[in-house]
């Protein structure tokens, strides 16, 4: 059990590693280096000289790398090109926003994706299975930008309950995030839950027709206490992995949703990085979202541990 | 048995089956019935076998005494009465508390009906909670007494374990555990033993037997075994094709058994006591709602006269059994209906396959253990020195884990074996199967236990068969379509199967595909891996003959896995018996089933089930499976009831008596004498 964890732990740290040396031989093998890129067409002369020696450029990448990556261990993403400020400070509150506004979303559509899978199932082929299956590959199949525009159009314009963008600062307290961020959550849970819930509803018809299912119902199990205790944790089993990278892409990949709801996330700070040429900043931001990539992948391992005793006990 | 009769005149019925007529509605949405006017009762107390082919009903109907109905039947007429209560008739919230309770239920396959992430003892806690007035306190105490009723080992321990850290017996054991917690009056057992060892089977019907003594509860029991069925019951009735064709008490349904499905089907089935191959019977049994007027079985009967197929035959009363007959007055006096059949050997002295000093392990020695100096585990199989002659069959057998797949494996070279020689004649067979010629691969063929795991569902017949044809000559279409067809008429299945698809096949039609795709490749060695032990007994004997009457004519050469000794008795020329995946003894098969015996081979041939209610098994050592071969001496050493202090240190020697060779560091007369002392003979609960 402790060297299965140990063995799991071991791999995340190698995949950051991989990543960390990836993102940084890309950002080299680009033609030019971080300043021709920033400067575009004013790199020349004195300034991009400055410039350089600013970022050590003269020194050999090897160097820089083995710098970059110290820095990176303790704890520092250096600083950001344009608007020379340690990266630090400036993903701090933008990973906050895209947290609260994951979490949000994770805390509302996973529970109820489940539910929903599940019901789907034990309807299966019925009115409530035809109704909810369908719904949700109608609302995964939207693009998330109509969506958004819809809840904008009936929420913040007819009805006025909700902002339609984000008009705060990006370090602004949480409490005053908060009416903002309800619309861009509920978009947030329709486009991701669908994946989860039809995961759940196949595996769960699959769970329902096993034979310790049955043998639970002729052992007088009332049905549902057969659905939550005996049939459940195993139809989780496969939907862990789905659950996992659906909080990956919200924590790190919701760019779109957040750039309607101009919302100050994380995802809106690597565009403006990108736009921007600022290549600290994108490299940074490109390790974060694979770090959360890798923790949640690391973390379904963990639940499936937890969930499947095969996995974790040995005969 | 005739307390049974008794019982059943003097009392009142505490399971009433009337007149139970049940359908489904099939894929072409018509509704057909399963079961077919079945009246029968159980008493208080009693145990009733319901035996019968695949497909004839049996669980269909024990799954009804529970009102449980599988999703599209419904009850088309009469009723199933539990102390005068009509079971469909019952609100849900009764029926919950009946089930698992005053009724209990022991599944077929304990190992996947309990459910796989959670303990034993909240499984156990469960059904105390649902079917007990126990308080909460109290639970832990009576899992423990229930787990020592069933003779688990360490109790307390089983119930901190997961379904899959138990062995299949000890599952089992669970299984029962759980429905002796509702303290049923009827306990339903759907073949609660198919699918274990013979050893661990015949523990596990001592178990339900004493159980049955101490409790006091009725029995359902279904098998299509009827030797598991003979130890259980006192009464039996015998199903085909959704109906009761023959009820009574099991002396006169197995001993003097009336109806000619019944005798067909005891025929059918391989003693351990007879030559030969027994007598199969033609056809397949009919499909679910094709008959609908006449006796089902009038199709495959050797006595049929035109009534039989004319009218539907009436359940006869006959000398205190029933049987459903037209012509049951008649075919009174039981006259062996077939013969056994005997083929002759047609083996050479020209030596095929040859394994030498063969070990394989599934273990890898990874990086750690080389950099940590850890010592590799003891290999899975060790030691196995064969050597099989041209147009031969050798029988592999011995419990799960013994090795015997493993063997195959490394033959095949799925496994390739770690030390040693394995050889085709002159040809290397240590190569892995990616390494090894087409020529090779085509002489080595296999038929695998389960056809429908083995054929593509997706593929015909002649797509199944053309593969290889196409693969190792090269065939046009044309060619590959006449050749397949001659390689059907082979196997005795008609040309128009070719464009049929496997799932519109019968199980032993299946297997024939899959013979028949064997033999594409004209090999020269056949590996065959339990191919009759997912099929009914009247199909097995007919898959057998075949299998035998192929080898006469091609001079094939069987490597043939089994796990029913009597099988291995009828088909095989030599028998090797392995224990932890070490020869206790080999030899050609009439030498080592009637001469001397390691100890092993006595405890299987002891453990062999007869369709006999007078016959009993005797029961030696305990039934515990072992995880990991011991490091040194006799493979057995752990549960021989023989065992001395130098079998654990030593490898015992080879001892010869004409080509009958044991392993064993006691004499062979000792062996014989010594074996059957009672002293020997551990009880199960001891």
């Amino acid at each position: 059990m402790l060297k299965l964890i140990l063995q799991r732990l071991a791999m995340a740290l190698f995949t950051l590693l991989t990543v960390c040396v990836l993102v940084f031989s890309i950002t080299e093998a680009l033609p030019g280096d971080v300043c021709t890129a920033y400067l575009g067409r004013d790199a020349q002369g004195a300034r991009l000289e400055n410039c350089r020696q600013a970022r050590n450029l003269d020194q050999p990448a090897l160097q820089r790398f083995a710098d970059w990556g110290t820095g990176v261990l303790q704890g520092s993403l250096g600083t950001s090109l344009k608007r020379d400020k340690p990266i630090n400070d400036l993903v701090a509150t933008r990973m906050r926003n895209t947290a609260v506004l994951a979490l949000g979303a994770a805390v509302i559509g996973i529970p109820l994706a489940i539910f929903l899978g599940v019901i789907a199932a034990l309807r299966r082929d019925r009115p409530a299975d035809v109704l909810i299956s369908g719904g949700s590959i109608f609302a995964m199949t939207i693009p998330e930008f109509v969506t958004a525009t819809v809840l904008v159009l009936i929420f913040s314009i007819q009805l006025q309950w909700f902002p339609a963008v984000t008009t705060v600062r990006h370090n602004a307290p949480v409490s005053e995030l908060l009416p903002n961020i309800v619309l861009p959550m509920i978009t947030l849970a329709l486009v991701m839950m669908a994946h989860i819930l039809r995961m759940v509803r196949s595996a769960m018809i699959d769970v329902m027709a096993s034979d310790f299912v049955q043998m639970a119902r002729l052992k007088g199990v009332p049905f549902w206490r057969i659905v939550c205790l005996h049939a459940l944790p195993s139809a989780m089993l496969p939907t862990i992995n789905i659950i996992a990278l659906t909080v990956a892409w919200l924590l790190g990949g919701a760019v779109i949703i957040e750039q309607v709801f101009n919302y100050p996330g994380i995802g809106t700070l690597m565009i403006r990085a990108i736009y921007d040429r600022d290549l600290p900043l994108v490299q940074a931001i490109a390790l974060i979202l694979a770090t959360v990539y890798v923790l949640c992948n690391l973390l379904a391992d963990l639940s499936s541990l937890a969930l499947n005793p095969r996995l974790r006990t040995t005969r | 048995m005739s307390e049974a009769q008794t019982m059943n005149t003097t009392m009142t019925p505490m399971l009433d089956v009337d007149n139970f007529t049940l359908g489904y509605t099939n894929a072409e949405g018509r509704l057909v019935s399963v079961l077919r006017d079945v009246s029968l009762q159980v008493a208080p107390g009693e145990a009733l076998g319901l035996v019968g082919e695949s497909g004839c009903g049996k669980s269909t109907l024990a799954l009804a005494m529970m009102a449980f109905l599988r999703s599209g039947s419904q009850v088309q007429n009469g009723t199933i009465r539990f102390h005068e209560q009509d079971l469909f008739a019952l609100k849900p919230k009764m029926l919950q508390s009946l089930r698992g309770g005053r009724i209990g239920l022991i599944p077929q396959n304990a190992g996947q009906s309990l459910t796989p992430t959670l303990k034993i003892d909240a499984q156990l806690y469960e059904a105390l909670k649902l079917h007990s007035d126990l308080p909460r306190s109290q639970w832990r105490q009576r899992a423990i007494e229930l787990l020592q009723q069933v003779r688990l080992p360490a109790p307390e321990a089983m119930l901190e374990r997961y379904p899959h850290q138990l062995s299949g017996g000890q599952q089992q054991r669970v299984a029962v555990a759980m429905a002796l917690a509702g303290q049923p009056e009827l306990l339903i057992l759907d073949e609660p033993t198919t699918g274990l060892d013979v050893t661990t089977q015949a523990h596990i019907l001592e178990l339900l037997r004493t159980l049955r003594q101490e409790l006091g509860m009725a029995m359902v029991f279904v098998s299509h075994d009827l030797g598991a069925v003979a130890r259980i019951s006192e009464r039996i009735a015998v199903m085909y094709a959704g109906e009761v064709i023959e009820l009574g008490s099991s002396h006169q349904v197995l001993l003097q058994p009336t109806h000619p499905y019944t005798r067909a089907l005891l025929d059918a089935i391989p003693r351990l006591d007879a030559e030969g191959l027994p007598p199969s019977l033609p056809g397949y049994p009919p499909k679910v709602g094709s008959i609908t007027q006449g006796c089902a079985f009038a199709g495959r009967c050797p006595h049929a006269q035109p009534i039989c197929s004319e009218q539907d035959a009436p359940l006869a009363a006959l000398s205190g059994h029933q049987v459903r007959c037209h012509l049951a007055g008649e075919l009174k006096r039981p006259a062996s209906d077939s013969k056994v059949v005997q083929l002759p050997v047609q083996s050479s002295d020209e030596p095929l396959l040859m394994l030498e000093q063969v070990q394989i392990s599934y273990h890898r020695q990874g990086l750690m253990d080389a950099l940590l100096q850890r010592p590799a585990p003891v290999a899975t199989v060790d030691g196995i020195d064969l050597q099989l002659n041209k147009g031969e069959t050798l029988a592999l057998v011995g419990e799960s884990g013994s090795g015997k797949s493993t063997i195959m494996r490394a033959i095949s070279g799925i496994q390739p074996a770690r030390n040693g020689q394995i050889r085709l004649k002159q040809d290397d067979l240590n190569l892995p199967v990616e390494q090894r010629s087409k020529a090779l691969k085509r002489r080595v063929q296999m038929i695998f236990q389960n056809p429908d795991a083995s054929l593509n569902p997706r593929h015909t017949v002649f797509e199944i068969l053309q593969q290889p044809l196409k693969l190792y000559f090269g065939l046009n279409h044309d060619a590959c379509r006449d050749k397949a067809a001659e390689l059907l008429s082979l196997v005795r299945l008609a040309p128009h199967y070719l464009d049929r698809l496997p799932g519109q096949l019968s199980g032993g039609e299946k297997q024939r595909v899959a013979i028949a795709r064997c033999f594409a490749g004209d090999p020269d060695l056949i590996l065959c891996d339990e191919v009759t032990s997912a099929l009914d007994v009247s199909v097995q004997a007919a898959v057998l003959k075949l299998l035998k009457e192929l080898q006469q004519q091609r001079g094939v050469t069987y490597l043939f896995i089994a796990h029913d000794l009597a099988v291995v008795k009828a088909i095989a020329d030599q028998v090797a018996v392995l224990y932890q995946g070490r020869i206790c003894q080999v030899g050609p098969v009439s030498e080592v089933f009637t001469g001397h015996h390691h100890p092993y081979t006595r405890t299987l041939l002891n453990a062999v089930l007869e369709p006999d209610p007078n016959h009993q098994p005797v029961i030696q050592g305990d039934d515990c499976s072992e995880q990991y071969p011991p490091a040194r001496g006799c493979a057995y050493q752990r549960r021989c009831p023989l065992a001395e202090p130098r079998c654990k240190e030593q490898l015992p020697p080879w001892k010869t008596d004409g080509g009958n060779r044991i392993r064993c560091h006691l004499e062979l007369d000792a062996l014989a004498t010594l074996i059957d002392r009672p002293q020997m003979i551990k009880a199960v609960n001891a």
